[in-house]
């Protein structure tokens, strides 16, 4: 049995007097123990409103989720409210894009940890903060002791961000989901902290969802690349497959825009045409065909399925990249 | 593109501080952030310099102090033969029109409750060039047209576009003085990977078609790589490297430009897998409060017992048009020096004022 098993998870947002948007269509994925899996794409995809409905953090009202997350068999998304706050945190760690709006800026840092591990594993103030200088030592803070005591604003973005995967980590969850959490930091510190979450993941054996628009952080890191487009996966691949023969003209056109630090200079970047604004709805089409380059009639006639590809991954497209032509 | 011999811009030891000002009555003086400090560099006309750096080490004040959008505190701003520091009023206006800048975030740089004609208009009525209405209306068209943006999208207003789209409109207020220098602070970075691409494009298309010369600051290695002639590092104020974009990257000499390259990620399994990585410890100092001789010694793997913490390193050319600011780069280079563990130090961000905040303090006069 799958660790996370999403199937047809669907999030719609509806205010009154506006037309339904679609943010989630049918996405399904599944992660096993241990296994580092990403979702990529461009802003709009959905990739984060996904981790949220797992997480079950969406507000109650505007939105319809449909689906179901099972996570170890049990459908998070039936659980009741008291039963999901027991599993957030103890289950299932999340770490988000922005550590500064994340933590509570008016509660030391120490506290913010031990609080976790209080309410998942009944320690004690005083033997949570034991535990909690011994997490901020192994996420590589220095002289812990004194960090507890501080509060947020106090230490710097990349201290900030690792006192976050502290708490997330605090009762070793089985899963960790972490939301964009490098983007908003420096490349150095990006560098350290994708580093340290590589070395956590291996030593803790906790399956890991990635999140991220940038494909150089999912090329060093995750096991399974699931690419998201206008809300549906459009590709989903072994990472050394996808990087290797990208299929789907979408991820083509990503992998070919991105300047790379160690390509050739001078040669004409591969800029995919349009912008997301000109996606057409998944029930007319494939959302990407006004951009994409390789589209045919029947890219006009309804989404495209989602079908198994010979080097066992996914594919939703009716006239894919052909494997020769791909990225040098 | 014009060939000229001498640089169209010349920055020599130019300094921008700005004070740190504290008490309730009197404002005093507490200290300095040291933003810039004492950073030369020249840019040949046609060319395209990239400027590197994570934040807060001065690269988008370096931008600004070469406009004059802050002043700078100390040292030498030349373009095209005249000192800009020296200019006042209308010559100043008069050599503003030709130097232009793009910012990072389009949607906080054009008033929403402007059209795209009157944000493209302003600029061309402030220097006096708006006289002749037909005219007017024809480059305004011929300017949005070289972005690549409809006619039509004059009478409307920048919420109605696309991030990439008001991108666009940026560049054309930028480019429709027909300036000679544009500054492009960090043009991509709000973008999309799949719009990145197309803006870039367009970047190095204008620069084609009307001989432009462009300093684009960024912290994005593999942009500023991709589109740059020639490339500066800076790490907290200063210039720790500069060379040619290819050898830059073939042979990075300073050891920052080092870890920086190492940190980038790059789309690519294979390379991901085999990588080492230089991970430097702890974080950026304050600039208030910068480590004394080199900047990057209390970060730095190679550092030495000798010299590196006491003596400020000068950027001095180590290869042809290779220019260091390393007192060991030749050593390390040949591999005479082996990297060593090094502890982080602890960097509190309240030490005066967190770095990207900078800009918002009043500059010295």
């Amino acid at each position: 049995m799958s660790l996370l098993d999403v199937r047809d998870l669907s999030v719609v947002f509806q205010r009154r007097g506006e037309r339904p948007f679609t943010a989630v269509d049918k996405v399904s994925f599944s992660v096993e123990p241990g296994q580092t899996v990403g979702l990529v794409g461009e802003s709009g995809c959905g990739k984060s409103v996904t981790s949220l409905a797992i997480m079950g953090l969406l507000p109650k009202r505007g939105n319809k989720v449909t689906g179901e997350v099972r996570f170890e068999g049990a459908n998070l998304l039936k659980l009741r409210p008291d039963d999901m706050r027991d599993r957030r945190g103890r289950d299932i760690g999340m770490i988000f894009q922005d550590p500064l709006s994340s933590l509570n800026p008016v509660i030391p840092i120490g506290v913010q940890v031990a609080e976790v591990l209080e309410r998942h594993q009944g320690m004690d103030r005083r033997k949570a903060l034991r535990e909690a200088r011994q997490l901020l030592d192994a996420v590589g803070i220095p002289d812990p002791e004194r960090r507890l005591k501080e509060y947020p604003h106090q230490i710097s973005g990349g201290m900030r961000q690792r006192a976050l995967i502290a708490i997330a980590l605090a009762c070793k969850p089985r899963l960790l989901i972490a939301d964009e959490p490098t983007t908003a930091l420096d490349v150095t510190i990006q560098a350290q902290i994708l580093t340290l979450l590589k070395q956590l993941v291996d030593e803790t054996g906790t399956a890991l969802i990635m999140i991220t628009h940038d494909l150089g952080v999912v090329a060093g890191l995750c096991d399974t690349v699931n690419v998201l487009y206008g809300g549906k996966v459009v590709e989903r691949a072994a990472r050394h497959e996808l990087f290797a023969r990208p299929r789907h003209p979408y991820t083509h056109g990503l992998l070919n825009s991105v300047p790379r630090l160690d390509s050739v200079r001078g040669e004409r970047l591969h800029a995919i045409r349009g912008s997301v604004a000109d996606n057409i709805p998944w029930t007319e089409g494939c959302a990407f065909a006004p951009r994409c380059d390789h589209v045919v009639d029947a890219c006009l006639e309804g989404a495209p399925p989602l079908e198994p590809t010979a080097t066992g991954g996914d594919l939703r497209c009716n006239n894919p990249v052909p494997v020769e032509v791909t990225v040098p | 593109m014009t060939e000229r011999t001498e640089p169209l811009v010349e920055l020599r030891d130019v300094k921008v501080h700005f004070p740190i000002k504290s008490g309730l009555l009197v404002d005093r003086t507490v200290g300095y952030v040291y933003a810039v400090d004492g950073v030369s560099l020249s840019i040949n006309a046609g060319e395209t310099y990239g400027l590197v750096g994570e934040s807060g080490c001065g690269k988008s004040t370096l931008g600004r102090g070469l406009l004059r959008l802050v002043e700078p505190t100390d040292g030498e701003v030349v373009f095209d033969g005249t000192d800009v520091r020296s200019l006042k009023g209308e010559s100043l206006r008069r050599t503003r029109r030709r130097m232009q800048m793009i910012f990072q975030d389009p949607l906080s740089s054009l008033d929403p409750r402007q059209s795209v004609e009157s944000l493209l208009v302003e600029g061309l009525k402030a220097h006096g060039l708006a006289d002749d209405k037909a005219a007017t209306g024809k480059r305004l068209r011929e300017t949005l047209d070289a972005v690549g943006l409809p006619g039509s999208a004059l009478s409307k207003y920048p919420h109605e576009f696309s991030g990439g789209q008001r991108q666009r409109i940026g560049i054309a207020r930028a480019l429709v003085l027909n300036p000679e220098l544009i500054v492009a602070d960090e043009p991509v970075s709000a973008l999309d990977v799949s719009i990145q691409a197309q803006v870039l494009n367009l970047l190095e298309d204008l620069q084609n078609e009307r001989g432009l010369t462009y300093l684009i600051i960024a912290h994005d290695l593999a942009v500023v790589r991709h589109i740059a002639d020639t490339v500066g590092v800076m790490y907290l104020g200063g210039l720790v490297e500069e060379a040619s974009s290819d050898d830059l990257y073939r042979e990075p000499m300073h050891p920052y430009t080092r870890a920086l390259m190492s940190a980038v990620p790059v789309p690519d399994p294979l390379v991901e897998d085999r990588r080492e990585r230089i991970l430097l410890a702890g974080d950026l100092p304050s600039p208030t409060n910068p480590p004394a001789g080199c900047r990057f010694h209390t970060r730095c793997p190679w550092a030495q017992p000798t010299r590196c913490a006491d003596e400020r390193p000068a950027l001095r050319e180590v290869l042809g048009g290779h220019r260091v600011a390393c007192h060991y780069a030749e050593e390390i280079a040949a591999g005479r020096i082996r990297p060593h563990e090094v502890e982080p130090e602890l960097v509190r961000p309240d030490d005066g004022g967190s770095p990207g905040d900078t800009g918002e303090l009043i500059p010295t006069p």
